[in-house]
C-alpha cells in the first residue's frame, strides 16, 4: 500500500502531487527541492512525504565507475593460466557453441586463443587473483567483491551500454540513476540527485551519449545532470559576464515580485512552484561551484588519488569529485571513462588505460573508508561486456587484440552492503563460458536496487499501459554477495 | 520512535492526498468515490480487470493461468477448467462467482490477485465487481474498438454560452460537477493564446493593436483566419508531427553521424500550410512510393518511415538491426496512427489488448519488404547521409517542382525514403521478439479486433493506408482528433494519447471525442477546419484564471471550466524570445542549424569519429532561426530543448511532459540567446523617443503580449532606474553584458541606459507568464 501510494503520487505527476500536498499541509515549502528526499525520512523541515524504501537499505548512495568500451577481463581480473599454454590453438567449437559473433570477427577462419601478456598474483587475506596491471587495486582487494561471471545479451557497444544503464537494449527507458532518483529522491536540496562525470582515457574510444543518463519516460527532473570541469560546471549555471551575485539577487527579487502578482491574478500553483524553482537555481549557483572546487583538498588526498586529480576532467579528478558529490548527498554519481575498446594492440593500450584508472579507483575506496562512508556508499567498477579469449586478427604473444564477448566478464563492487574480500562466479579454463554462479545484467541491477532498500520488482512506473522496471521482466538478487 | 512518527505522517499525508484526489477521474479513482447505480464494464470494470487481472487471465495465451480468460465474455462464463462445477462468473450471482470469491477472500492462498504479484484490489474495486456481477456481468466491446457515432448534442441550460458543438458536450459535463465556465478571457490574453497555439509565435504589436481596436463581432474569427493563413502555422503544426515521426538530423546510434532528411521536414510544413487533408497526409507518408507513377514529392513523403535510428556501428549483426527498423516502423504506426501499444505483442501475445503476437507480425509484414539492410555504411562522407532506399533531389527539381524545399547550395542532396523489394521478403513470428528465432510464417494483415483486413486490398502499405482510412476503422480519426485536442488544450480527451487500448486512460468526454472524430471524417479529414472548430469554441475562449473553488473541485481541469494554463514547448520558448526581440529570422525549412550551445557537449561525448564529433556553431542569420530548426543530434540532443521537455527523437513520442525545474530557471537567466535578445531589444527601445515608463510598457507588450498594470510598470521602472545608477558606477559590468552574443550593437549607443533596459527585459523573459500559454 505504501508503494502504491508512492507510485501513484509520483506517477500522476510529482509536481502537482507536491503542490497538492502543500495545499493540504498549509504553506509547506514546495518545489524548493530538485527532488524531495523520499528516502531518509528526514523531512522535518520540508513537510514532504517521508521516505518509503521497501526495506532497510544498506547503501544510501552509488558511485558507478563505468569503464566504457569493455575492459578485457582476461588481462585484469579473470586469471586463466591455461590460455597461455594453449596460445595460438583454435578455440574448440564445443566451447564456442552457438555464440553469435560481431561483424568484426564473424569472418575469421580461425579463433586462436591468446593468454594474457600480464601476470597475476594473489593478494590480501582474500587471496584474490588480480593482474599486475592494477597494483593499487590489488591493495584494496580485501575491500572489494570481484564478480567474474557477469554476462549480457548484447555484443555491440551501443545496445550493451544501453542495456546496462536502462535494462533494455533498445528504447527510451530511464537510466539506473533516474530510477534511483525516482524511487528515493535526493538527499541534498541544492544538488541534483543524479550526476554524471565524463573522462576520456588513452585507448580506443567508443562514445558515450546523454541518452545514457536520460530519464526516459520519467519526469526530466530525474535526468542525470552532467557536471563538467569547465568554468560552467552545470549547464547555464554561471551568471553571464557582467552579472554578480548581488545583482542576481536583486534581479530575482524583481522577477519573484512580478510572478507573485501573476499568482494573485491567476491562482495557478505552477506560479508558486516557478518562484521556488528560481530560488533553488540561485542556491545551486553557490552550492555547485563549491563542490567542484578541488583546490582546497589537502595534499594527502591529492597524493592518494594521484597528481592527475589536479587536472580537471581526468578520471582521477572525477573520482575525487565523485567522493565529494556523494558525501554531499548526491544519490547516484555516474562516471564514464572511455578508452577500453581494444580490438588490436591490446597489451599496449590496456596497460596505459589501466594505469590511468587504477590508482584513483583504489583511492576512492580508501578515501570513502577513512571517512566512514564506504559502508553506506556502493562503488561499482566495470564495463558493458567482456572480451574474447581468442585474438581478433593476427597475434603474437605480446601483441594481439580481443573482440567483444558477452558470455563472461568481470566487474567489482565495494561497500554499501556488499561482502568485502570475496570473489563470486567462475568461468571455464578457457575464460569463455561461465561455469559457476552466472550473474545476468538484470541480476546485477536487482542487487544494486536491493542494497538501496528497493525491491526491483516493486520499483515500477506505469507508462503507456505497461508497468516498467529497471530489470525489465527478470533479474534476481545475488544473495551470496550481500553482507 | 522516529519511524513511527514518519509512518503517522505518511498516513496523514495519504489521507489528505486521497481526499484531494476525489474529484479526479483517470488512474486515481479513490476508494471512497461513490459506486455508480449502473456499473459499466467499459468504464468501471475493464480498467480494473485490465490493470490487475489480464496479465494472467487475458489475451496472452502463453501466460494464461488456470485456462481462465476474463477479457472475453464467452470464455469468462465457461465452466472452469480446473473445477468444471465452478464458474468464474455467474450472471447476477456474485456469491457463486469464483471471481468474486477469490478477490474478496481472506485466505491468502486463494486470494486474487495473488500477493506475489504485488497487485491488490481496493475495497471500492471489489464492490464494483460485485455490483457488476449482480447486475448481470454484462460485457461491452472496448470503447475505442467500436465505431464512433455522432450522438445528439447534449441539452444545456445556458444555451447562450455555446459557440459551437464542442461547448455543448463540455458544458453538460461541467454541469454534472456543478461547475460553471469562466468568462471569456480578455482580448489580449486571447490573442496571445491563439497566436501561440496556431503559429507558435507571440502576436506582433500591430496585430495586438488591430485586434484590440476591432470591436466587430467577427474580430475573433478574423484573427483566427489571419493566423491560420500565416506560414508559421505549418511550422507550429509540424512541431508535434516531428515528435511523432521521431525526426532528427543524425542516425542515432554509437558514432551518431549526420543524416539529411530535412527535405522531408520541409514537406511536412508545406503540407500543413497547403492544408493537405489528413488522409492524404498520412497515405503519402505511408505509401507515397506505391502510388502508381509516384511523383518525387510523393516518394519524399515516405521519409516518415525512415526517420528511425540507423546504426553505423562497425561489427553489428546486420539482420539484428534490420529487424529493429521494421519493429520501429510497426510500433510507430501503432502508437501514432491507431493509438495502441501494439509493441507489447512483439515478444508475446498482448497482455491487455486483444492483439496476438501473430497479429503483430502480420502488421510488421507491411513494413518488412523494404530494400534495406541493417548496416550499409559506417560513418563516412556525404554518401552516408542517407541510406538505401533513397532519392536524390536535384536543384532543378527544387526550382521547378519541389519548391517547398529550402535548398540554398548546389551540393548533392539525398534523402532516405521507402521502396519495396520486387520479391516479397517472408515474414515470420519472431519468438520472444528475437531476430534470430523465427517461428511460423505469416502474411500481412491487421488486428481483427480493430478491423479485419479486407482481402480485396493489396497486401502492401497502400492497402494498409486504405484500411486506415476505411470509415469503419474505429481508431484513425479518434486518434488524430485527440492528438490535435492535446496540442490545443494541453492534454488529450484521452490523456494517454498514444494508448487508447485497455490500459490507456478512458476519455474524459467520450461523446465529444466521437462527435469530433465523425465530424472530421465527414468533412474530408480537413485539418485546418478542425483546428478552427476547436479554437472557435467558447470552451477555448474562457479565461485561464483558477479560482480556489475550481482548484479544489477540479485541480487537473478535467472538466475544462477554465482555459488550460501551461508552459509552452521548448522550441516555442526560443521562438518567443527571438520573435519578441526582433531577432527571429523567419526563413522556413532548410538544413537544421546550430545556434549557441555550451562548449564541449558533443566533443566530450564523442568517439572522436564522424562529422558530428565537434559542434561547429553557426553564425549570422542561422543563429536566429526558430527552435524547430535547431539541429538534433540524437545521442546528444540540444540541452536547452531537453531541459524544457522536448523529445530526444529516439522513438515516436505523442505526449510531452511539462515540467517546472530549476534548470529551466538557469537557462532563462543565463542562456546567451536570452541575454542577446534582451540586449538587442534594449538597444532598439533605448533610442525611441519615449519616456522610461513607455519604454517599459513597449517591452512588456512585446514580450508578455499585454499592457502591464500600473504596479508592474512601477516595479520595472524602479528596477530600470536602479540599474541605470548601478551601471554608471560599474561601467565594466555594462561593457561585459553588452558584449554577449554575436549580433552587432549599434555604432552609437548609451551603454548605461541600454544595459539597464537590458536587465528589465531579461527580467521580463524570466516571468512565468511570458512563457506560459494562459
Amino acid at each position: 500500500m505504501q508503494k502504491d501510494f508512492l507510485e501513484h503520487g509520483l506517477n500522476s505527476n510529482r509536481r502537482r502531487f507536491l503542490s497538492r500536498l502543500s495545499l493540504g499541509l498549509g504553506s509547506a515549502a514546495l518545489g524548493s527541492l530538485l527532488v524531495p528526499d523520499l528516502f531518509s525520512g528526514d523531512s522535518s523541515d520540508s513537510g514532504l512525504a517521508p521516505g518509503i524504501p521497501h526495506f532497510a537499505p544498506k547503501a544510501k548512495r552509488v558511485i558507478y565507475l563505468f569503464q566504457n568500451g569493455a575492459p578485457s577481463q582476461l588481462e585484469l581480473f579473470d586469471y586463466k593460466p591455461r590460455l597461455r599454454e594453449m596460445m595460438g590453438q583454435d578455440l574448440p567449437s564445443s566451447i564456442r557453441g552457438n555464440q553469435r559473433l560481431t561483424g568484426m570477427t564473424a569472418n575469421q577462419t580461425a579463433f586462436p586463443m591468446v593468454g594474457s601478456f600480464a601476470n597475476f598474483q594473489q593478494h590480501g587475506e582474500s587471496r584474490n587473483w588480480i593482474s599486475d596491471l592494477l597494483p593499487y587495486t590489488s591493495k584494496v582487494v580485501d575491500d572489494i567483491c570481484v564478480i567474474r561471471s557477469l554476462h549480457t545479451e548484447a555484443i555491440n557497444h551501443d545496445p550493451a551500454l544501453t542495456f546496462f544503464q536502462t535494462g533494455a537494449q533498445q528504447g527510451n527507458r530511464p537510466s539506473m540513476g533516474s530510477w534511483l532518483s525516482y524511487g528515493l529522491g535526493s538527499e541534498n536540496k541544492n544538488l541534483p540527485s543524479f550526476t554524471v562525470l565524463l573522462s576520456r582515457g588513452k585507448g580506443n574510444s567508443q562514445g558515450v551519449y546523454s541518452k545514457l543518463w536520460s530519464s526516459g519516460f520519467l519526469e526530466s527532473i530525474h535526468q542525470g545532470v552532467q557536471f563538467s570541469s569547465g568554468d560552467d560546471p552545470v549547464l547555464y549555471l554561471k551568471d553571464p559576464d557582467g552579472m554578480n551575485k548581488y545583482e542576481r539577487r536583486k534581479f530575482l527579487d524583481q522577477v519573484s515580485q512580478l510572478n507573485q502578482l501573476s499568482y494573485e491574478q491567476f491562482g495557478d500553483p505552477e506560479i508558486s512552484t516557478k518562484i521556488q524553482q528560481y530560488e533553488m537555481a540561485y542556491r545551486m549557483q553557490t552550492a555547485v561551484p563549491e563542490i567542484m572546487d578541488l583546490s582546497k583538498e589537502p595534499d594527502d588526498i591529492i597524493k592518494l588519488y594521484g597528481t592527475d586529480a589536479m587536472t580537471p576532467g581526468t578520471f582521477a579528478a572525477n573520482c575525487l569529485l565523485a567522493r565529494k558529490l556523494s558525501e554531499n548527498g548526491v544519490r547516484f554519481v555516474q562516471l564514464y571513462h572511455q578508452g577500453w575498446d581494444h580490438h588490436g594492440n591490446l597489451p599496449n593500450e590496456i596497460a596505459s588505460q589501466a594505469k590511468d584508472v587504477d590508482q584513483a579507483s583504489a583511492a576512492l575506496i580508501t578515501d570513502l573508508k577513512q571517512r566512514g562512508l564506504l559502508d553506506e556508499t556502493l562503488v561499482i567498477w566495470g564495463g558493458e561486456f567482456g572480451r574474447t579469449n581468442y585474438s581478433q586478427g593476427k597475434w603474437t604473444a605480446d601483441n594481439y587484440g580481443r573482440d567483444h564477448h558477452p558470455r563472461c566478464f568481470s566487474i567489482w563492487m565495494a561497500g554499501g552492503g556488499i561482502k568485502p574480500g570475496i570473489s563470486y562466479g567462475e568461468t571455464d579454463e578457457f575464460g569463455y563460458n561461465v561455469v559457476k554462479d552466472p550473474v545476468h545484467v538484470h541480476d546485477f541491477q536487482a542487487t544494486i536496487l536491493n542494497r538501496l532498500g528497493l525491491n526491483h520488482e516493486k520499483l515500477i512506473y506505469k507508462h503507456l499501459g505497461r508497468r516498467y522496471r529497471l530489470t525489465d521482466v527478470s533479474g534476481k538478487v545475488i544473495n551470496d554477495i550481500l553482507v | 520512535m522516529k519511524k513511527r512518527i514518519y509512518y503517522f505522517l505518511f498516513l496523514l499525508i495519504s489521507v489528505l492526498y486521497t481526499v484531494q484526489s476525489c474529484n479526479y477521474i483517470g488512474d486515481a479513482q479513490s476508494s471512497e468515490e461513490k459506486i455508480p447505480d449502473q456499473v459499466s464494464y467499459n468504464f468501471d470494470i475493464r480498467p480494473i480487470f485490465s490493470d490487475k487481472c489480464f496479465a494472467c487471465h487475458g489475451p496472452d495465451a502463453n501466460k494464461r493461468q488456470a485456462g481462465l480468460r476474463l477479457d472475453n465474455e464467452e470464455s469468462a462464463f465457461k465452466a472452469l477448467k480446473e473445477n468444471p462445477s465452478g464458474h468464474a462468473l455467474v450472471s447476477g450471482k456474485p456469491q457463486l462467482s469464483e471471481v468474486f470469491m477469490r478477490i474478496s477472500s481472506k485466505d491468502t492462498s486463494i486470494l486474487m490477485p495473488p500477493p506475489s504479484s504485488n497487485l491488490k484490489l481496493n475495497s471500492r474495486e471489489i464492490d464494483l465487481i460485485e455490483k457488476w456481477i449482480s447486475q448481470g456481468a454484462k460485457y461491452e466491446t472496448h470503447w475505442s474498438f467500436t465505431r464512433p457515432k455522432k450522438s445528439p448534442l447534449p441539452k444545456v441550460k445556458d444555451t447562450k454560452w455555446a459557440k459551437n458543438e464542442i461547448d455543448h458536450f463540455i458544458l453538460s459535463k461541467m454541469a454534472q460537477k456543478n461547475l460553471e465556465p469562466n468568462k471569456e478571457a480578455d482580448k489580449e490574453y486571447l490573442l496571445k493564446r491563439l497566436s501561440l497555439d496556431l503559429t507558435g509565435l507571440p502576436p506582433s504589436i500591430a496585430m495586438m493593436n488591430q485586434f484590440m481596436a476591432d470591436k466587430t463581432p467577427g474580430a475573433y474569427e478574423k484573427a483566427v483566419d489571419q493566423l491560420l493563413k500565416s506560414p508559421a502555422y505549418g511550422e507550429k503544426m509540424a512541431l508535434h508531427w516531428l515528435d511523432v515521426a521521431r525526426y532528427a538530423d543524425s542516425h542515432g546510434f554509437q558514432d551518431d553521424s549526420y543524416r539529411s532528411s530535412w527535405p522531408w521536414r520541409d514537406w511536412v510544413i508545406n503540407s500543413f500550410n497547403t492544408n493537405l487533408s489528413y488522409d492524404q497526409f498520412i497515405t503519402l507518408q505511408l505509401a507515397g512510393d506505391l502510388i502508381p507513377n509516384a511523383t518525387k514529392e510523393q516518394i519524399l513523403a515516405t521519409g516518415f518511415n525512415r526517420n528511425h535510428k540507423i546504426t553505423e556501428e562497425g561489427g553489428v549483426v546486420d539482420e539484428e538491426y534490420r529487424v529493429q527498423y521494421v519493429i520501429d516502423r510497426t510500433n510507430t504506426f501503432s502508437k501514432a496512427l491507431i493509438g495502441v501499444t501494439l509493441e507489447c505483442a512483439q515478444c508475446h501475445d498482448h497482455k491487455y489488448d486483444p492483439f496476438s503476437q501473430k497479429e503483430y507480425y502480420q502488421l510488421y509484414a507491411f513494413f518488412n519488404n523494404v530494400k534495406e539492410v541493417g548496416i550499409s555504411s559506417t560513418i563516412g562522407g556525404p554518401e552516408t547521409y542517407a541510406k538505401n532506399p533513397m532519392i536524390q533531389i536535384s536543384n532543378d527539381e527544387v526550382k521547378n517542382i519541389l519548391k517547398f524545399i529550402n535548398k540554398q547550395d548546389t551540393n548533392k542532396l539525398i534523402v532516405s525514403v521507402m521502396g519495396d523489394r520486387d520479391t516479397l521478403r517472408k515474414t515470420y513470428i519472431l519468438k520472444r521478439g528475437a531476430y534470430d528465432a523465427p517461428g511460423k510464417e505469416v502474411v500481412a494483415g491487421t488486428p481483427k479486433s480493430i478491423l479485419a483486413f479486407d482481402n480485396n486490398l493489396p497486401k502492401n502499405r497502400l492497402g494498409l493506408s486504405k484500411w486506415l482510412f476505411d470509415k469503419r476503422n474505429p481508431l484513425t480519426s479518434r486518434v488524430f482528433v485527440n492528438q490535435l485536442w492535446q496540442e490545443i488544450f494541453g492534454r488529450g480527451i484521452v490523456k494517454t494519447a498514444g494508448d487508447m487500448g485497455m490500459q490507456g486512460e478512458l476519455p474524459t468526454h467520450p461523446e465529444l471525442l466521437d462527435w469530433l472524430a465523425v465530424d472530421f471524417m465527414e468533412h474530408g479529414w480537413d485539418i485546418k477546419r478542425l483546428v478552427k472548430q476547436m479554437v472557435s469554441s467558447a470552451t477555448y475562449r474562457q479565461s485561464a484564471v483558477i479560482s480556489k473553488d475550481k482548484l479544489k473541485v477540479d485541480p487537473e481541469n478535467i472538466f475544462l471550466s477554465r482555459a488550460p494554463r501551461y508552459r509552452i514547448k521548448a522550441e516555442l520558448v526560443r521562438d518567443l524570445v527571438l520573435s519578441s526581440s526582433g531577432l527571429l529570422v523567419k526563413t522556413i525549412g532548410g538544413p537544421s542549424v546550430k545556434p549557441y550551445q555550451p562548449s564541449g557537449l558533443w566533443e566530450t561525448a564523442s568517439s572522436g569519429r564522424g562529422v558530428l564529433r565537434v559542434y561547429r556553431q553557426d553564425h549570422g542569420a542561422d543563429l536566429y532561426r526558430r527552435g524547430m530548426y535547431t539541429f538534433v543530434k540524437r545521442t546528444v540532443p540540444p540541452p536547452v530543448m531537453g531541459i524544457f521537455d522536448a523529445s530526444n527523437r529516439d522513438q515516436c513520442e505523442i505526449v510531452r511532459l511539462k515540467t517546472n525545474t530549476p534548470l529551466q530557471a538557469l537557462i532563462m537567466m543565463n542562456d546567451p540567446t536570452v541575454i542577446e535578445a534582451s540586449r538587442v531589444l534594449a538597444s532598439k527601445i533605448d533610442v525611441e523617443p519615449l519616456k522610461i515608463q513607455d519604454k517599459v510598457i513597449k517591452a512588456f507588450r512585446l514580450i508578455v503580449c499585454r499592457k502591464p498594470t500600473e504596479n508592474e510598470v512601477k516595479i520595472l521602472s524602479q528596477y530600470y532606474n536602479d540599474q541605470l545608477v548601478t551601471f554608471k558606477k560599474e561601467q565594466s559590468r555594462a561593457d561585459k553584458l553588452l558584449a554577449i552574443g554575436e549580433y552587432p550593437n549599434p555604432e552609437k549607443m548609451n551603454k548605461y541606459s541600454v544595459a539597464a533596459m537590458m536587465q528589465v527585459i531579461t527580467a521580463l523573459y524570466n516571468l512565468e507568464e511570458t512563457i506560459t500559454r494562459s
